[in-house]
């Protein structure tokens, strides 16, 4: 029987996980804080932590500068579509993996994770080439197909584990019913690995909005997000400190709010599985 | 009958949407004042061209680097008009990568450009990018400061009174340093600082065989001074400040003196955001009595890729933004002050122009330096702060990484001296120029 934990203890430990939280927390809320000052604040030494005067002119000089619709548009579109597409592709990879295993599953995963190891820019020049003569430059399908092919690894492995907590005897049994392969991923399987799904989707979403090297180097105008969006602000002559950090809290903001809103899910789903 | 005037009406009407469809031409740029302000005064330029618009590309300055050089290596025909600087214009030009802009039109002035700028844009009598902004780098200091010390600064100092001057301002107890200098590793950050200072020392990247130079006198003693000046009078954590940190420093009051970049000086001037705006005075950046001051020379330009399908109107884009009406524009919108300074010599000869603090010391900097002949020695290489060879970008940060930890005093200057000579013999020899 698990000893409960003393009052002081309790409190020593609540304590300590939120100054850790806040310590991990702090630069989002540094960023969000100096959004709202001016230039000449933002710089300021010492830094003023609430009392200044706010400011919204930063947001305004962004708004007008550049488009943010079309660069949260495109963000949407190319997280999302290639999340969807890896998950359809990813799926049944991951059944037959967890589910129909040869002798060279073991090795397929680890070939699939080995592609991660390798620096993007090593394969920059060859895509770059492969994108200019399918016409694929600086368009939305291109990102979600490189987006997809850079992620997919991730969204095999993670459903992969959630598919190997679930006994293989249910889906057996779903098969004397008489359920084909179909049926028995869609009717069988998916439910029960419902919140695995969720989060590798989340996570992926997550790691799809944040991808700042292809989304960088394979657009120009048109199919630029949010990541391209940021670099505009950024620049190594002048201090536009706070027009930066007013960019980096719209492009950030989305994707905060969607983490805060499915943390639940998030949680569980990375979890699911790490105690037996 | 009729079906033959169907097809007239048709193909008339398919004829007018195809004319009527507007250009679009797209511009890969940086992020600093002068190009969001052209930016913002692009309605000039579309009005007079209604057949093109513009899109644009903003990004920061090394993204775009990286950027523009993959799409121009691969001719991937991204962009119309490229912002590049004077370091890449040489190395693209004679690749037969970019566009020459012999014939910007009748009324553009070519023979108006800076000669010391429009030097480092032209390949074999070639002008491959148009300068849409020129800079150097001077000495910029707190005439209060000075003056509390007792000492008047002169219109062209040497090493040996800056430094002097730089340990009398410093008051450390006070957070005011006599000196603030980049120290953050990186061929344009503290590499472009120390390669100018270099050629005020007689040092120079290469002997006239591709030989790095690292391992004579000249440069050690460039470094020695450098980094003993910077103990004595320069800020704490030095060595992780570039543009942005001195600039900050020097705006909050706690520089005595800082070299750097001429465009500074129109942001520490500025009252809205610096607090010594009316204490600033300008002077040439040092020299040694050696025949060459520790300046560099530097120009945004814009220039056209070859791989584009739109020259033409991106030339018209070109000759709009680099041209003596923009400057004229610019004036009656925001100000002399805001005009994008060292381009044109008919700039520095109007009189209103002339009422700007620091506009002689600019166009006096841009023209003390000579990026065909930048050191002492005769050399082998173009650019006063740079060696316009591929290799460079790569070299020189990892030699501006050895220089930046001799700062922070995790080695020493030889030891940082050595590591340089070596790496860069290395590289020379992996790239051809040493046998």
């Amino acid at each position: 029987m698990a000893r409960e934990a003393s009052p002081s203890r309790k409190i020593v430990t609540t304590a300590v996980a939120w100054a850790i939280g806040l310590a991990i927390f702090f630069p989002v809320l540094w960023t969000i804080l100096t959004s709202f000052k001016t230039e000449a604040e933002a710089i300021a030494s010492p830094p003023s932590f609430l009392l200044f005067d706010w400011t919204l002119e930063n947001y305004a000089e962004v708004q007008e500068r550049s488009n943010y619709l079309r660069h949260f548009w495109n963000s949407v579109v190319i997280s999302i579509g290639s999340t969807l597409l890896g998950l359809v592709v990813g799926v049944p990879a991951a059944w037959a993996m967890a589910f129909a295993p040869s002798k060279n599953t073991k090795g397929v995963l680890m070939w699939m994770l080995s592609t991660k190891m390798l620096p993007p820019v090593g394969v920059l020049v060859p895509i770059y080439l492969l994108f200019r003569d399918g016409g694929l430059l600086d368009t939305r399908i291109g990102l979600v197909m490189v987006l997809l092919l850079v992620n997919l690894p991730i969204i095999i492995w993670m459903l992969y584990t959630y598919f190997k907590e679930i006994p293989a005897d249910i889906l057996e049994a779903a098969r004397m019913d008489g359920a084909m392969l179909r049926a028995e991923i869609l009717y069988v399987l998916t439910p029960m690995a419902l919140p695995g799904i969720a989060s590798t989707m989340l996570l992926n979403v997550i790691l799809a909005w944040n991808e700042a090297f292809w989304t960088l180097n394979l657009t120009a105008a048109k199919a630029a997000p949010l990541t391209a969006f940021i670099a505009s602000y950024s620049s190594p002559e002048g201090l536009f400190y706070a027009k930066l950090s007013a960019a980096s809290t719209m492009a950030i903001a989305p994707i905060l709010v969607l983490g805060w809103f499915s943390q639940k899910q998030l949680v569980r789903g990375l979890t699911f599985g790490a105690v037996k | 009958m009729l079906l033959r005037s169907c097809i007239a009406v048709v193909s008339a009407f398919a004829l007018s949407a195809v004319a009527a469809q507007a250009e679009t031409i797209t511009i890969a740029t940086v992020n600093n004042g002068d190009m969001i302000r052209m930016q913002k005064l692009t309605d000039d330029f579309t009005a007079k061209n209604p057949g093109i618009e513009l899109e644009w590309v903003t990004l920061e300055e090394n993204v775009l680097r990286q950027r523009v050089t993959t799409d121009i290596a691969t001719k991937g025909g991204q962009y119309d008009v490229m912002t590049i600087g004077t370091y890449e214009v040489p190395i693209w030009g004679k690749q037969g990568w970019l566009v020459s802009l012999d014939d910007l039109g009748a009324d553009y002035d070519i023979d108006d450009l800076l000669p010391a700028i429009r030097g480092g844009l032209t390949i074999d009598g070639s002008l491959y990018a148009a300068p849409f902004y020129g800079e150097s780098s001077m000495v910029m200091y707190r005439t209060d400061l000075i003056e509390k010390a007792g000492l008047e600064m002169p219109d062209a100092p040497t090493w040996e009174f800056i430094a002097d001057a730089a340990r009398k301002m410093t008051d450390k107890d006070n957070e005011v340093y006599g000196i603030c200098l980049r120290g953050k590793a990186g061929w344009g950050e503290n590499m472009a600082f120390l390669t100018a200072t270099s050629n005020s020392f007689g040092a120079k990247w290469f002997d006239m065989d591709w030989r790095p130079q690292f391992d004579q006198a000249p440069w050690k003693e460039t470094l020695s001074f450098y980094i003993d000046l910077m103990n004595d009078a320069g800020p704490p954590g030095a060595s992780s400040n570039g543009f942005n940190e001195n600039l900050s420093l020097f705006q909050s009051g706690k520089c005595g003196m800082w070299i750097d970049a001429t465009v500074a000086a129109s942001f520490v001037t500025n009252p809205d955001d610096s607090s010594v705006a009316d204490k600033v005075g300008f002077a040439l950046a040092p020299d040694t009595g050696l025949g060459k001051r520790g300046n560099w020379l530097w120009a945004w330009s814009l220039a056209i890729p070859a791989g584009t399908q739109k020259a033409e109107a991106a030339k018209k884009f070109v000759a709009w933004a680099t041209s003596k009406e923009y400057l004229a524009l610019v004036a009656s919108k925001e100000g002399w002050a805001n005009v994008p300074p060292g381009t044109r010599t008919s700039l520095y000869e109007n009189p209103e122009y002339a009422k700007v603090p620091f506009a002689k010391m600019t166009l006096d900097s841009i023209n003390a330096a000579d990026p065909t002949q930048p050191t002492v020695d005769p050399v082998p290489y173009v650019g006063v702060q740079f060696v316009a060879i591929p290799e460079f970008q790569g070299l020189g940060t990892a030699v501006g990484q050895q220089f930046s930890a001799a700062l922070a005093g995790t080695v020493t200057v030889d030891q940082a001296l050595q590591n340089a000579q070596q790496l860069t013999e290395r590289e020379m020899r992996k790239g051809g120029y040493l046998k």
